[in-house]
């Protein structure tokens, strides 16, 4: 255990691993609620495009994933996303031309700086790769979210809840849409660069997905989202680091731990909630029983 | 560009553009848009392990697009649609990483399955993809009718007897053996835009189901055939073409439509 937590790699992974869990629990809340899934994941895979990019210019991949995240944000809600029918349409649309655009970029990438694992590595993460100068952008990032979800939280959760109440309240949906996207691009961002792109939808909606079925409050859920996001990502690097000496000298890797424990915690949830309202049911049934003559 | 090398690319991505289009149609109107990227993504996995063990990658990927079409069912039952189907992509996709990270070809074998590649097709392979390709087209024609008042009308179609939960079983099989099909050439995220960009381009410049469905297959003949020769020509990856191409189309038919309805406004009755 000490050996674990004294190396290197480890703690980065650790700290990055945490920050991505944090803010993506967060803002995950919020992404599922509003019934954004498939727009998150959609921001998730077209980062990959960013941190592909990073790769070829050689700037920071956060900045990269961040900025491509950004951009297919702000071409969503471009793209005409006011219709809910047409939301998804337009989703795919962008979806299919950033991971073209993302396609291009790795295939540079491998020509021109010959970098061959760029694909792996944004696609589906080294969380022990990462460099330590990387720390404090991801710890920058969560206090800004934190920050922003703080001061507009009842407005963001009125939003995502019920739209039409929320501009009866004089809550103005637009300024709000984008605040949640603003947001939404951090969080895939640090997500991206902890397990991957591709793999960053895991953290962002599988957390939050079992935590709204744990709990009704806002509040509570997003802390049962933390709980589920932060165990999965701690077992999922203590699983990784051993599982080299469990497979003797092939370590799996951490991000395949990190998405099959959420899911795992996903499905519990799932089934957990349901027998327990099965059981109350029953419960409050045979009270009736009772009570009656 | 027509040299022998090239010919069963040509073949099978005419095909697969093909049997593309009529499903795609269908994604569009269901609006499973999110389905139909989830699905290539959950073959995604048997490519890797069937490249593992050695055996034909054509039953890799047939197991495990058919596991992922029942597990897209069950998940679906139990929670929200939309997280369920999520989920189910990222644990395949990770499933996959994981196959891969024990192979020793990781790197350039990632990029074929994700992305593509072109010269993929054997003769071997060319067979498998054009009997999947035939065998959805007759399933598509026969069923066409109950499947299209089924997605346009469902309390109609449930008049007349037709079963929804069957309606979506067949619409997902057919669905996962388009993927199985063009995952090999166009690659695992790259089928999708060829499931939705054409469609949704002929959807929006014509609302008679057959005269889109007609666009829908020029669309997607056109937009394959110009990636294989854009691709051949600047050896750029063909994946790029047909996500950036898909796009293309589908901007330019929502702005024509969008400029034509100004110019005339009529009230449109859009029934399906």
């Amino acid at each position: 255990m000490f050996a674990f937590l004294s190396s290197q790699p480890v703690q980065t992974a650790l700290i990055v691993g945490s920050c991505a869990a944090l803010i993506s629990a967060l803002i995950g809340v919020f992404t599922v609620l509003r019934g954004n899934a498939f727009a998150g994941h959609a921001l998730a895979d077209v980062s990959s495009a960013g941190g592909a990019a990073s790769f070829l210019w050689g700037i920071s991949p956060l900045l990269g994933f961040l900025g491509m995240a950004w951009i297919a944000a702000f071409g969503m809600e471009f793209l005409g996303v006011r219709k809910a029918r047409e939301r998804d349409l337009a989703t795919g649309i962008v979806l299919g031309a950033g991971l073209g655009l993302s396609a291009l970029f790795l295939y540079l990438d491998v020509t021109t700086t010959s970098t061959t694992g760029a694909a792996v590595s944004v696609m589906f993460g080294s969380l022990f790769a990462i460099s330590q100068g990387l720390i404090w952008p991801a710890i920058l990032a969560v206090l800004a979210v934190f920050l922003l979800v703080g001061l507009f939280y009842r407005p963001l959760i009125l939003t995502a809840v019920d739209p039409d109440l929320a501009t009866l309240r004089g809550v103005s949906p637009r300024w709000m849409g984008l605040l949640q996207l603003l947001v939404l691009g951090l969080a895939v961002a640090v997500c991206a660069l902890a397990i991957g792109a591709v793999l960053a939808t895991a953290l962002l909606i599988g957390p939050a997905g079992a935590a709204i079925r744990l709990s009704r409050r806002p509040a509570q859920a997003i802390f049962w989202a933390m709980l589920v996001a932060l165990t999965a990502v701690w077992l999922g690097i203590w699983m990784a680091y051993e599982s080299y000496y469990w497979f003797s000298g092939n370590a799996w890797p951490v991000s395949f731990f990190v998405v099959a424990l959420i899911f795992l915690f996903y499905l519990l949830a799932m089934f957990g909630s349901s027998w327990h309202q099965k059981y109350q049911r029953r419960s409050i049934a045979s009270l009736r029983r009772l009570q009656e003559p | 560009m027509f040299s022998s090398f090239m010919i069963n690319t040509w073949i099978a991505g005419t095909a697969i553009a093909l049997v593309a289009a009529l499903v795609g149609y269908f994604v569009v109107i269901r609006h499973s848009a999110f389905a139909a990227h989830a699905l290539p993504l959950g073959a995604f996995p048997g490519a890797a392990a069937a490249n593992l063990l050695g055996v034909n990658p054509f039953v890799g990927l047939l197991v495990f697009v058919g596991m992922g079409v029942l597990l897209l069912r069950q998940l679906a039952r139990i929670g929200r649609r939309d997280v369920g189907t999520g989920l189910l992509l990222v644990l395949f996709l990770g499933v996959g990483a994981l196959f891969l990270s024990m192979t020793s070809e990781y790197a350039p074998e990632v990029f074929s399955l994700l992305f593509g590649e072109m010269l993929g097709v054997s003769d071997a392979d060319l067979w498998p993809i054009l009997g999947i390709c035939a065998l959805v087209s007759v399933v598509m024609i026969t069923i066409f009718r109950p499947l299209l008042l089924d997605s346009s009308f469902p309390d109609l179609a449930a008049l007349q007897g037709i079963s929804a939960a069957r309606m979506d079983l067949i619409f997902l099989s057919l669905l996962a053996l388009v993927t199985a099909s063009a995952l090999p050439v166009v690659g695992a995220f790259l089928v999708f835009t060829l499931l939705v960009g054409p469609p949704a381009a002929a959807q929006s410049l014509s609302v008679h189901p057959l005269r889109s469905l007609l666009l829908a297959v020029i669309f997607a003949e056109s937009c394959i055939w110009s990636a294989i020769a854009l691709s051949y020509w600047t050896n750029w990856p063909i994946g790029f073409f047909v996500g950036m191409l898909g796009a293309g189309l589908f901007t330019l038919a929502r702005s024509y439509r969008h400029w034509s309805q100004r110019e005339r406004p009529v009230v449109q009755v859009s029934g399906l």
